[in-house]
């Protein structure tokens, strides 16, 4: 596990999880853990049926939706705190409170104002994702060296091609570790928002299977979840990665 | 801090900015709690304003709010709610700061450890646990048990990692350090390796605290009808929105504020060093 | 007035130099190193001798090996091939008679300048009033008398890697290590320190093996001058700069020999420099 590197190891770990997963099914010691065997027979069904591709459907059209907002509306305010002092004074406070607060809890209070349906949801999604992007941009602007900004305007850059071709470049590896760990909270957003709605999407799916002790679905669904969490997850981390080289050169 | 905007100008008024303005800018430099006042004000009257339009018949203003909660706050629904509401987040965060930050150290120290645990908590860091809640709940029933749960069951994958990446990423030179001067083993994790992984440990504390308040609210909203969230469902199916909202607004408060006290405490008793930068 | 003593060419079949003087005192012997990092060979097969109560610099182009040798010589990294002794007994690790002043200080950000001095006495369970007694004494000692209570981020870098200079006093090795301890120092700092370290040479009759980039810092400190060849390192030259240590810091600045020591090295090196 040492020789082999990283990515070998965590697969090979993951396997010999999967197998005490089987294990423990098998042996029909706890009621909550089916064979992991019969969850992926479950969700092999699972996916064909009608209801789930229609939840699928709705749950990513939600997080598309409201993680599109985030990044737009948390890159363009991290920009402004990162370069305005007065809009980061003002705004500062709010960020770092909501990055961290419970909003799990305002979940109702959306539901009432803007419905039992998908509206909550991306709602529910870009305030999951939106604050963490924007405070990892403001610090990735705050980081750009200033003798790099020096040399564009002593070379005469127009505030365009400053920001373009200077600032938003320099701040990109925090920028996009911002998105990244945006999409996480997306998705957790995106789970939350429909658990409380519940009756669209994934929520629904969950509270039918979960009401009725359906354990291979529920973990079949739960699996399918995890893994678009670290498809996605991973996609971003690949971006990552190829504007990484110049994050250590800074 | 204040260069980038004269250099960049992004603010028409400030980079050629004659004297008549430096007072303004001088007294809210010198002082950021003014800063801190004048943002808390701006938000509390853009509130006021959007309820009083109204926005949403749901929309209480500010001002209701306020008095919401100030009879909340008198009348002790706030104080039954909140010794419901905090047992379980005690209890859980109380078990998965040990567990976590034990098996987090573990598994920065021992290659087995790592390879056995890591890949789970990073799967179980980036997945929305909180789908699992409702199981719990129909299992455990609505209980202590559930919400304590729900509570290790959000804030124990962060603080593990945390643990993890904390140990893996202790200043190499300070561990040659004390082997140089023949530290045992069992010196260099207490001496060295702890202490110089305690602030990453703790930032993963803060995140699992953060983590953990998301899951005892769920866990309320969702099945237990107790605690904050039952004051929050129970005022809202009853239209009574300025009680809602100053509930939602309780919560917030509370997290935010312990957040910030166990923050102030990692500067006072853990980094000495720190307390006069 | 050059006073090289080893042969000026480079690459010397390295078994025959350095059979000094038989009967000195030898303080470090490092008999046939070689370290291979995977593919890359860093070292190879290097033999010398350290004399004991002696400032001897290891120097050479950046990448050499320099501070691998002197990590090895430490016992904190293994060699792939040869042993060292101190005081005639075989290194297997980090030991009480050899004490490392690292490039980057080491300090540990979370203790006072007294407990970070005092630490290499903490981990050998010594008491706190002893231990504290020996730190203050090499506190003064490097200069720094009234700063026991600070914390590392509340000096100069000059000062914390005073710090560091006598945390390896204070335990008393005969053989000191120093890892290029003034590279992140800046050059007025550098330069009153250098003149600090003749004065604690002298003060405290040990060893030291001293790695650096600078010429000039080698030349002006050290008794020896081992210069290392380019990867795959090996002795390429040893140098005896003989330069009148009585005279004042700037005197020996302007003195011929120590210029012409420093430029006879240049010269020596300037193949290596891409």
């Amino acid at each position: 596990m040492t020789i082999c590197g990283y990515r070998v190891p965590m697969m090979a770990s993951l396997l010999f999880w999967c197998v005490v997963w089987e294990i423990v099914g098998q042996s029909g010691a706890m009621f909550l853990v089916p064979p992991l065997s019969s969850v992926v027979m479950a969700g092999i069904d699972l996916v064909q049926t009608g209801s789930w591709q229609a939840a699928a459907v709705t749950t990513l059209r939600s997080f598309a939706l409201g993680m599109v907002l985030a990044i737009v509306a948390g890159t363009t305010l991290g920009v402004l705190m990162g370069r305005v002092k007065a809009i980061d004074n003002l705004l500062g406070i709010w960020v770092n409170i909501f990055v961290s607060a419970p909003l799990s809890a305002l979940v109702p209070v959306l539901m009432i104002l803007f419905g039992m349906g998908e509206t909550t949801v991306v709602v529910t999604v870009f305030l999951f994702a939106v604050w963490i992007i924007v405070l990892d941009t403001r610090a990735g602007i705050q980081h750009v060296p200033a003798s790099l900004v020096e040399m564009a305007r002593s070379y005469g850059a127009s505030r365009p091609a400053l920001y373009g071709k200077i600032i938003l470049l320099a701040a990109l590896p925090e920028i996009l570790a911002g998105i990244r760990l945006g999409l996480v909270r997306g998705v957790k957003g995106v789970v939350i928002g429909q658990l409380l709605v519940s009756i669209i999407g994934y929520g629904e799916l969950f509270e039918l299977y979960s009401r009725n002790f359906d354990m291979n679905n529920f973990w079949a669904l739960t699996l399918i979840l995890f893994a678009f969490a670290m498809l996605v997850s991973a996609l971003i981390e690949r971006l990552e990665k190829r504007v990484e080289f110049y994050a250590g050169v800074r | 801090m204040a260069a980038p905007l004269e250099v960049n100008g992004a603010v028409r008024v400030a980079p050629e900015a004659g004297p008549a303005r430096r007072p303004l800018r001088g007294l809210l430099g010198a002082h950021p709690s003014l800063w801190r006042l004048a943002s808390l004000g701006l938000f509390f009257l853009v509130w006021e304003i959007a309820g009083r339009i109204p926005i949403s018949f749901a929309f209480p203003t500010f001002l209701e709010t306020a008095r919401a909660f100030l009879r909340l706050t008198l009348d002790g629904s706030f104080v039954t709610a909140y010794a419901s509401t905090l047992q379980p987040l005690v209890i859980g965060i109380g078990i998965s700061a040990v567990l976590g930050v034990g098996l987090g150290v573990a598994m920065g120290l021992s290659r087995t450890a790592e390879w056995l645990a890591a890949p789970v908590f990073i799967v179980l860091q980036a997945a929305p646990m909180a789908a699992l809640i409702p199981l719990i709940t129909f299992v455990y029933g609505i209980g202590l048990l559930s919400k304590t749960l729900a509570v290790i069951m959000l804030a124990l994958p962060v603080i593990v990692l945390n643990g993890y990446k904390a140990v893996r990423n202790v200043n190499p030179s300070l561990v040659d350090m004390c082997r140089s001067f023949q530290g045992s083993a069992w010196q260099r994790i207490v001496k060295i390796i702890i202490p110089d992984a305690s602030p990453v440990i703790f930032a993963g504390l803060r995140l699992g605290l953060a983590a953990g308040f998301i899951g005892v609210i769920l866990a309320e909203l969702l099945i237990t009808p107790t605690g904050i969230g039952d004051l929050i469902t129970y005022h809202r199916s009853v239209a009574d929105y300025p009680e809602m909202y100053a509930a939602v607004v309780s919560i917030i408060v509370v997290s935010t504020l312990t957040l910030a006290a166990l923050e102030a405490f990692e500067l006072r008793v853990l980094r000495p060093e720190k307390r006069r930068g | 007035m050059r006073n090289i003593t080893a042969a000026a060419q480079a690459a010397i079949d390295h078994a025959a130099i350095d059979r000094s003087a038989p009967g000195e005192d030898i303080a470090v012997e490092v008999r046939g190193i070689s370290k291979i990092y995977g593919d890359v060979e860093a070292l190879r097969g290097i033999d010398l001798d350290f004399p004991r109560g002696r400032l001897t610099t290891l120097l050479g182009p950046s990448g050499c090996g320099k501070t691998t040798l002197l990590k090895i010589i430490a016992g904190l990294n293994e060699p792939s091939a040869g042993e060292i002794r101190v005081n005639g007994r075989p290194v297997t690790g980090p030991g009480p008679e050899r004490a490392f002043v690292f490039q980057d200080f080491a300090l540990m950000p979370w203790a006072t300048v007294m407990r970070n001095v005092a630490f290499g006495l903490e981990l050998r369970g010594m008491g706190k009033d002893e231990r504290q007694a020996i730190a203050r004494k090499y506190i003064a000692e490097v200069g720094l008398a009234g700063f026991e209570d600070k914390y590392p981020h509340e000096l100069s870098g000059g000062m914390r890697q005073r710090v560091g200079l006598a945390r390896a006093f204070a335990v008393n090795a005969d053989v000191l290590l120093l890892d290029e301890p003034f590279s992140a120092v800046d050059e007025q700092n550098r330069r009153k320190f250098q003149e600090d370290l003749l004065r604690l040479v002298a003060l405290e009759n040990k060893t030291f093996i001293f790695v650096t980039h600078s010429i000039e810092e080698a030349v002006y400190v050290s008794d020896r001058i081992v210069i290392l060849s380019r990867r795959p390192g090996r002795v390429a030259q040893i140098i005896e700069p003989e330069i009148d240590r009585t005279a004042s810091p700037d005197a020996i600045r302007r003195d011929q020999s120590y210029l012409d020591t420093v430029e006879a090295i240049w010269q020596g090196l300037k193949r290596y420099v891409d």
